[in-house]
């Protein structure tokens, strides 16, 4: 009888790590499964659209509240076209040395009638509708309701019809909304993290069910926790590389495609919800965070499934 | 309590239940030295499958103590368990060979878990598979493996990493008498290059033909002891404990 071949020391002992393709090939049913890639594809790209409209919702908050934070509209509503232009004048002389005033424009009559031609048509007759007189004010430190009445007390005596509002007053209630639907975003990109995370968590617990066997076999000949959550780790780790990138590109393309869309209406609030150079890299990093959730959550789905074995 | 360095395994009073059923095992105590050849004889039933699950740890008792390599592994937090795992070979009952991977990739198995690189287990388990016969058979799996095949197989990774101890469970069970014997051939090999060997079996035949081997026998739940292989009494916990 032949003796035994004798194998060399560095089979003894050693708990160095079990990685790599030969370890993958070990448990060929670890690959979460087929669909995988694609759901984890469909998740990054609905993350990156919830995203790209969060960011732009919230650029678009900024820059109008920006906007509007020291601006105030004086209004003088009268009849008699030549009251009304003599009060706008002497109104504008009281606010243009107003200290609190940094700048006062009076708008021509020509141009409020264009503002108003949408609703009312053109050609638009004096005496049939009175148009008020409008003056543009930007505030040196923002339009208080302070600061607005007392300039209102100053007007008062020279132009009795002037009414001033901060422009903010009216398209806070716009703003809201779309504050509103930012958080919304934010809140549906949680909640698709949480839907991408419980997805891998099943696929993990499948995967290990179809090769309990071989886990097994494993275990006994001193394999431990960590080889085995590696070996799901890689598969999953090349599912959320390849969805990730799948998605990012979907996500990328309609990003691009609804704000060519947007940028045909030629809105002055919608143009303000442009993206950045930064929201974009924001935007990139979406499939690197889905790749860390997808693979920490089945290191841990596979850890914790282990435990249970001796 | 320290257990001398000699004592490769040590079995104190263990009992074994699963779930809220009768015993399986009660009162099992023995010594295990380095270096002995051993067979575990019982009729079927008596309980050799679970006591060797006990041995190459993969069951935990429900009472008693078990030292092995000088060792509480009852106490043992889990995470060392595989430390201890390699130091054993095990031949399962039903092989438990990877369906997927060839017969190569089955020997190697225990090396590649153990961390060694392919370069240095090309050699070691190219040898193995001549040395049980099956160097013609190295890429097959095991569906197109006879029943000895497989057994060798099993045999061959069980032994591979040259373990402290090898425990086969019915080593014999699925291959003719002549291929039973040259099996045991084998495990009296690896015995005398220093390895301990229990081999469950119930084949008397098998068991004579091995002269210096150990018997215990597995009779209704407890371990009788017909050719003083276990004469050592297991160390008793001393006053204080």
């Amino acid at each position: 009888m032949k003796r035994p071949p004798v194998v060399t020391r560095a089979v003894e002992r050693g708990l160095s790590p079990f990685r790599g393709k030969r370890a993958a090939h070990l448990l060929p049913r670890a690959r979460l499964g087929g669909p995988m890639p694609w759901v984890i594809a469909i998740m990054v790209a609905i993350t990156v659209l919830a995203t790209a409209g969060g960011l732009a919702l919230s650029n678009l908050v900024a820059r109008a509240s920006g906007d509007l934070a020291g601006s105030a509209t004086v209004q003088i509503v009268d009849p008699d076209p030549r009251t009304r232009s003599a009060q706008a004048e002497a109104a504008s002389v009281i606010l243009a040395s107003d200290p609190a005033v940094v700048s006062v424009a009076v708008l021509p009559d020509e141009e409020v009638e264009a503002l108003l031609e949408p609703w009312l048509g053109a050609g638009a007759e004096d005496d049939a509708l009175p148009i008020p007189a409008l003056i543009e004010l930007r505030l040196r430190d923002g339009s208080s309701e302070t600061e607005l009445a007392r300039l209102a007390d100053r007007l008062a005596e020279a132009a009795p019809d002037a009414r001033i509002d901060a422009q903010s007053d009216w398209l806070a209630p716009v703003l809201a909304a779309l504050s509103t639907l930012r958080w919304m975003a934010f809140g549906l990109i949680a909640l698709l993290a949480f839907t991408g995370a419980a997805a891998v968590w099943l696929a993990a617990r499948n995967a290990l069910g179809s090769n309990r066997d071989t886990i097994e076999i494993v275990h006994l000949l001193g394999g431990n926790d960590d080889q085995i959550a590696r070996i799901f780790q890689r598969s999953i780790l090349l599912d959320a590389l390849v969805g990730g990138l799948l998605g990012l590109l979907a996500g990328f393309a309609a990003v691009l495609l609804m704000g060519a869309q947007f940028a045909v209406l030629d809105s002055g609030l919608v143009a303000g919800g442009g993206l950045e150079r930064l929201d974009w890299m924001l935007l990139a990093l979406v499939p690197l965070f889905a790749i860390a959730i997808a693979v920490y959550t089945a290191r841990m789905t596979v850890l914790s499934s282990l435990r249970k074995m001796l | 309590m320290s257990v001398p360095e000699s004592e490769i395994v040590q079995f104190d009073n263990v009992g074994l239940r699963y779930g809220t059923d009768r015993e399986i095992l009660s009162n099992i105590s023995f010594t295990l030295f380095p270096g002995r050849f051993y067979f575990l004889t019982g009729a079927s039933g008596a309980g050799k499958t679970s006591l060797l699950k006990l041995l190459y740890l993969a069951q935990r008792p429900s009472r008693g103590a078990i030292r092995m390599f000088g060792t509480d592994v009852i106490t043992l937090p889990r995470e060392r368990l595989p430390a201890y795992r390699r130091r054993m070979g095990v031949v399962f009952q039903d092989f438990r060979l990877v369906d997927h991977l060839s017969a190569f990739d089955n020997i190697a198995l225990p090396l590649r878990v153990s961390g060694v690189r392919e370069a240095d287990l090309q050699g070691p388990v190219t040898d193995m598979l001549e040395w049980v016969g099956l160097g013609h058979r190295a890429e097959a799996r095991p569906a197109t493996l006879s029943g000895g095949e497989q057994q060798r197989v099993a045999i061959a990774r069980a032994v591979i990493g040259r373990p402290d101890m090898l425990v086969a469970d019915e080593p014999t069970g699925n291959v003719d008498p002549e291929m039973a014997l040259k099996l045991i051939r084998l495990f009296e090999a690896l015995n005398r290059l220093g390895t301990t060997v229990v081999v469950a079996t119930h084949d008397v035949h098998l068991i004579r033909k091995v002269p210096d081997s150990l018997i215990m026998r597995l009779d209704r739940c407890t371990l009788a002891d017909p050719t003083g292989a276990l004469r050592y009494p297991p160390r008793r916990v001393e006053a204080g404990r």
